[in-house]
C-alpha cells in the first residue's frame, strides 16, 4: 500500500492503495467516479479511456504509480472544458447512443482528436477512434456527431 | 434511479393504473416449471390477476414517471413505451420520466408471460398495452376533472398535462392526481386515430442520452452499497470440469482480500475470491493454484466438430419441410446444380459491460440488483439458490451495456453464482463481476453451424428443387423454450429463414442435425437468422448472377406475392439506391441482400472496395418495413448501428474456436469485433410508411449486412465465400 496524490478534473484527491492498481480502478473504487467504465483490463476497447496530460490514454493498464503529477480528467469533467461541452452536446443532439456504456470513451478519444485536428476527414476519425470499441456499433453516427462537434467549433461556439 | 422510484411508489397522491391481459394468445410460460403449458385462442385464457401495480406516477411537481416493463440495453425501448402512453395521456413529454421496472407480475411481457426482453417483442407485444394504459390514466384524470367542475368528461379536453374544460377552466394533471387515482379503472378505452398522435411516429430523441455522455448514468457494474465487496470466481479450463485440488495461500496474502471459496457452478466448479475491490480480487485469482478434474468432461474441438459436422450434413437430417417431390432433384443435370457448404463458427456476445449482478440476502430476504433480459427466470434461480420464495426476493432492473441475447439465459448461470456467493456472504452486499476473459471464455456462444445445401436451377433461371441441411447444436435443448420450439425433433430457431423462406421455391427439403457438443449455446442476436439468411441471400445472389438478373429484380419475382413487407423494401430500396448504384466508381462493387425476419421485412444494398485484404464499406442503404415506426429516429439508430453489429461476423478473428476443449481466444486483442474502420461510412436508412401494427426492429438489422458485402465481393475477386469469419479474401 502507498498513498499518491493525483489531480483529478482540477480537484486534488489522495488515495491509498496499491501501488499496482490500474488508474481506471482508483477512479471507479476509491473515488467513486464510474463514469469511466471497464471493457477489457488489456487497453483493447477504449471505453476506460481518460486524458492524462491532455493525451487520450487507456487507464486500465496505467497502474496508479506511474500517474506521478500529470493532471487527468475524466468524462465527469470534460464539460468543464469548451470543446468537451461541445463534444458531449454533439452526442446528444446526433443521438449517438444506445447502450452507452462505450460512450465515455468514445467522447474522451473525440474530444482529444478534435483538440488537435479541428477539421477531421474520415481517415483522421478512422485513426484517432480506431481503438474504441462500440458494441452496439453506434459508428456511423459517432462520426457524424464528431463532424458535427467540429462544425459548431469552427462556427466559434467553443 | 431504482431507489427514487421505490420511494415515489410509496408516495402519496400517487395515480395507480391496473392492468388486465390482452386477449388472443396467451402463453403462460414457467420456466422451471415442467409443465408448462400453452394456451391459444381458442381455450379463454386462465383469468390472470395482476395485483394493483404503477405504470404512471404523476408527481406533485408535474413529472411523470412512467414504468418501462424492459431491459433498456440499447434498443430505445425506454423512450419508445413511454412516447405510446405519454401520446395517449397527453402527457408533457418534457416532464416525462422513464424508470426500469423491477421483477413484478404486472411487468411481464403481455405474450410471453414472463418479464424480459427477446424475441425483438418489446414493442410488437406492449404497443396495445401502454396506449391503452396512457389512455386509462387519462379517462380517470378527465373524469376527475369533470366531477371537480360539475360537468361531463365529453365536455373536457387534455394537452400537456393539462385537462381544459367548460369556461375557460384548467387543472393540471399533478393537480388531478389524487382524485383521479381513486376513479375506477376503466374497462374500455378508445384509442386515438393515427392523425390525433402528437409523439408517436415523430422522430423522438433518447430520454438517456445525457447522463450517458456525462457519465453520471449508473449501470449495473457501477452500482455501490455501503459494505459492498466484489467477488470474482475462477471458472474451470473445459466446461463442467471440476476443481480436484486448490492452493490458495498466495490469494489470500493480498491485502483486501476476505474470503477464497470453492462454489458449485451449473457446469462444474469453480473458486470464489472475495475481496473489498475488484483488483485485489483479480489479482488473488492469478495467484490460485487450481488443479482441474476433467474426468468424463467432453474435450470439444472446432477441428473435429467441422469434420463431424460435414459427416452428418451428408445424411438427411430430422424434416423441417418437406415440399413437393423429393426426386426433383434426380431429374436436373449436374450442371445445372450448385452445390455449397457453409461454415459458422461459434459467436461471443461481448456486450460492452462485462456480465455483473449485485446480491444482498439477509437470511429471509434477498435484494439482486442485475442488467437482465430474463427478470422473472433470474428471480426464480436466485430464490431457489437461497431457499426463498420468489417473491422474497426483490430484483432492480439495471440498465445494461449490451447484451444480444447473453442477457437471457435460461440456466440463470451468472444470477446462480452470485447467490451461492452472496449466501456464504449472508448480510453483506457482494456484486459478482465477470472479466472480459471470463465472458469471453465462458460459453453461452452462437453455436457453430455447418449447412450443405444442393440447388436445381430450373430453365428459366430459378430454383426448381432444393435439398438443404442443417447441422448444429439447438439452443433450447435441455431449456423449458424446447417445448415451444422444437417439434419432430427440429429446433425451428436453427431453420428459421430457410424453413419459412419467402421466396417461391418449388420442391424444398430442409432437415436439421442437432448434435449434442459440450459448450453451452444461446441465441445471439437475431439467432437462426445469423446464418439462414447468409446462406440463403448468397445463394440467391449467385443464382441471380448465373441468371444475368438484376439482384433486385430477381429477388422480387422469386418472392411469394404474400411476402409483402420484402417486396416493399425491395421497390424502396431500388428508389433510394438509384443515385449511387449503378454509378460505383472502379474497383467498387454493389451487394443486394433481403431477409424478413421477427416479422420486419429488410432489404439492403452496400457499395463496398477491397482496401488492405478487407471489405471496406463505402454506403450502405437499407429499407425497413416494420409496421409503423414508434419513433423513426429509435428505428434509424437500429438499423444504422445493427448492420454495423452484423459485421461481427465476417471480422477476420470475429470467431470463437476451442482446442482440447479450451477456448482459444480470452479478450478483445484476439477476439475482435468491429471497430469504426470496418463499420460502413455511413448509412441511410428508409422506412416504409405503415400504419400497419409496429414489428421488431432489434434483430432485423443483423441478418442482411454480411451477405450483401460478401455478394460485392463476389463481383470484385470472383470468389464465393462460405466459411465464416472471413480470415482472407
Amino acid at each position: 500500500m502507498a498513498t499518491y496524490q493525483i489531480t483529478v478534473n482540477g480537484k486534488r484527491r489522495e488515495v491509498t492503495t496499491d501501488p499496482s492498481t490500474p488508474l481506471l480502478w482508483v477512479l471507479r473504487e476509491d473515488l467513486k467516479m464510474t463514469g469511466t467504465k471497464f471493457g477489457c483490463g488489456v487497453s483493447a476497447c477504449g471505453a476506460c479511456t481518460v486524458h492524462l496530460a491532455g493525451v487520450a490514454a487507456r487507464s486500465c493498464v496505467i497502474p496508479i504509480s506511474h500517474v506521478g503529477d500529470r493532471p487527468i480528467v475524466t468524462i465527469e469533467g470534460i464539460g468543464q472544458d469548451s470543446i468537451g461541452r461541445v463534444v458531449q452536446a454533439a452526442w446528444v443532439d446526433t443521438d449517438v447512443v444506445q447502450c452507452g456504456y462505450c460512450q465515455s470513451g468514445q467522447i474522451m478519444a473525440a474530444v482529444a482528436l478534435l483538440k488537435h485536428t479541428p477539421k477531421p476527414t474520415d481517415q483522421n476519425i478512422d485513426e484517432s477512434m480506431g481503438g474504441n470499441i462500440c458494441r452496439c456499433a453506434t459508428y456511423t453516427r459517432i462520426r457524424e456527431a464528431i463532424k458535427n462537434a467540429a462544425a459548431q467549433i469552427r462556427k466559434g461556439d467553443a | 434511479m431504482v431507489a427514487s422510484m421505490n420511494h415515489d411508489l410509496n408516495r402519496r397522491g400517487f395515480l395507480r393504473v391496473s392492468f388486465a391481459a390482452a386477449g388472443g394468445l396467451f402463453v403462460s410460460l414457467y420456466l422451471g416449471d415442467p409443465r408448462a403449458v400453452a394456451q391459444d385462442g381458442n381455450q379463454p385464457p386462465q383469468a390472470k390477476v395482476y395485483p394493483p401495480d404503477a405504470f404512471v406516477n404523476i408527481r406533485p411537481d408535474g413529472k411523470v414517471v412512467i414504468q418501462v416493463n424492459r431491459l433498456e440495453f440499447g434498443q430505445g425501448v425506454q423512450t419508445a413505451l413511454p412516447m405510446l402512453l405519454a401520446d395517449e395521456m397527453d402527457a408533457d413529454w418534457s416532464n416525462v420520466i422513464a424508470t426500469l421496472a423491477p421483477a413484478a407480475d404486472v411487468y411481464k411481457d403481455p405474450v410471453f408471460g414472463i418479464q424480459m426482453v427477446g424475441g425483438s417483442g418489446s414493442i410488437a407485444h406492449s404497443y396495445q398495452q401502454y396506449r391503452e394504459l396512457g389512455a386509462k390514466t387519462r379517462a380517470m384524470l378527465v373524469a376527475a376533472a369533470a366531477d371537480r367542475w360539475g360537468t361531463t368528461p365529453d365536455q373536457c379536453r387534455t394537452q400537456n398535462s393539462v385537462v381544459h374544460g367548460p369556461g375557460g377552466r384548467s387543472a393540471t394533471y399533478a393537480d388531478l392526481a389524487s382524485d383521479a387515482a381513486r376513479k375506477p379503472v376503466p374497462a374500455k378505452v378508445s384509442l386515438k386515430n393515427p392523425t390525433e398522435l402528437r409523439l408517436v411516429g415523430r422522430k423522438i430523441k433518447r430520454l438517456d442520452s445525457g447522463p450517458k455522455c456525462d457519465g453520471s448514468l449508473k449501470f449495473g457494474l457501477d452500482l455501490d452499497l455501503p459494505g459492498m465487496k466484489v467477488a470474482v470466481v475462477a471458472h474451470p479450463p473445459v466446461f463442467g470440469a471440476r476443481v480436484k485440488s486448490m492452493v490458495d495461500d498466495e490469494a489470500r496474502r493480498i491485502e483486501g482480500v476476505r474470503e477464497v471459496f470453492e462454489i458449485p457452478l451449473v457446469n462444474g466448479t469453480g473458486v470464489a475470491v472475495v475481496a473489498d475491490k475488484f483488483w485485489p480480487a483479480k489479482q488473488a485469482r492469478n495467484r490460485l493454484k487450481i488443479e482441474w478434474d476433467l474426468t468424463g468432461v467432453e474435450a470439444a474441438d472446432s477441428a473435429e466438430l467441422w469434420t463431424r459436422y460435414k459427416q452428418l450434413s451428408l445424411t438427411p437430417g430430422n424434416v423441417a419441410v418437406s415440399n413437393g417431390d423429393p426426386k426433383a432433384m434426380d431429374q436436373i443435370g449436374a450442371s445445372n446444380r450448385i452445390v455449397a457448404e457453409y461454415e459458422f463458427p461459434f459467436l461471443p456476445h461481448a456486450p460492452m459491460e462485462p456480465l455483473n449482478t449485485t446480491i444482498r440476502f439477509d437470511g429471509d430476504r434477498a435484494e439482486v440488483w442485475a442488467g437482465s433480459q430474463f427478470q422473472t427466470v433470474d428471480q426464480m434461480a436466485v430464490a431457489e439458490v437461497l431457499g426463498l420464495k420468489p417473491e422474497q426476493v426483490t430484483f432492480h432492473t439495471e440498465m445494461a451495456g449490451g447484451g444480444f441475447g447473453r442477457r437471457a439465459v435460461a440456466d440463470s448461470h451468472v444470477q446462480r453464482e452470485a447467490a451461492v456467493i452472496a449466501k456464504r456472504l449472508r448480510g453483506t452486499p457482494v456484486k459478482l463481476v465477470w472479466t472480459r476473459e471470463d465472458d469471453v471464455q465462458g460459453g453461452y456462444y452462437r453455436p457453430m453451424h455447418f449447412h450443405r445445401v444442393e440447388v436445381g436451377i430450373g430453365s428459366d433461371g430459378f430454383p426448381a428443387a432444393w435439398r438443404h441441411v442443417i447441422v448444429g447444436q439447438s439452443i433450447t435443448a435441455g431449456t423449458p423454450f424446447a417445448a415451444f420450439v422444437v417439434k419432430n425433433g427440429v429446433d425451428s430457431t436453427a431453420t428459421e429463414g430457410v424453413a419459412d423462406t419467402h421466396y417461391n421455391i418449388p420442391n424444398l427439403h430442409v432437415t436439421a442435425h442437432h448434435p449434442k457438443v459440450n459448450v453451452p449455446v444461446l441465441w445471439w442476436r437475431s439467432v437462426g437468422h445469423t446464418h439462414t439468411a447468409f446462406v440463403m441471400e448468397t445463394l440467391i445472389d449467385e443464382l441471380a448472377t448465373r441468371a444475368r438478373m438484376d439482384p433486385i429484380a430477381y429477388r422480387r419475382k422469386l418472392l411469394k406475392p404474400e411476402a409483402k413487407k420484402l417486396l416493399r423494401t425491395l421497390d424502396l430500396l431500388e428508389k433510394a439506391t438509384a443515385g449511387w448504384r449503378k454509378n460505383l466508381p472502379k474497383g467498387h462493387a454493389l451487394g443486394v441482400s433481403c431477409h424478413e425476419s421477427f416479422d420486419t421485412g429488410v432489404a439492403c444494398a452496400v457499395d463496398v472496395s477491397v482496401e488492405d485484404k478487407r471489405p471496406r464499406i463505402h454506403r450502405a442503404t437499407v429499407a425497413v418495413d416494420c409496421g409503423l415506426a414508434v419513433n423513426p429516429l429509435s428505428v434509424e439508430s437500429q438499423f444504422q448501428a445493427g448492420v454495423s453489429f452484423g459485421l461481427s461476423q465476417l471480422m477476420a478473428k470475429g470467431a470463437i474456436t476451442l482446442k482440447n476443449g479450451r477456448v482459444e481466444q480470452r479478450n478483445f486483442d484476439d477476439y475482435v469485433p468491429p471497430y469504426i474502420v470496418d463499420a460502413p461510412i455511413a448509412v441511410d436508412v428508409h422506412i416504409v410508411p405503415s400504419t400497419e401494427a409496429p414489428t421488431g426492429c432489434g434483430e432485423p438489422p443483423v441478418p442482411v449486412i454480411s451477405p450483401a458485402v460478401v455478394n460485392a465481393l463476389a463481383k470484385l475477386t470472383r470468389k464465393r465465400y462460405r466459411s465464416l469469419p472471413l480470415v482472407s479474401i
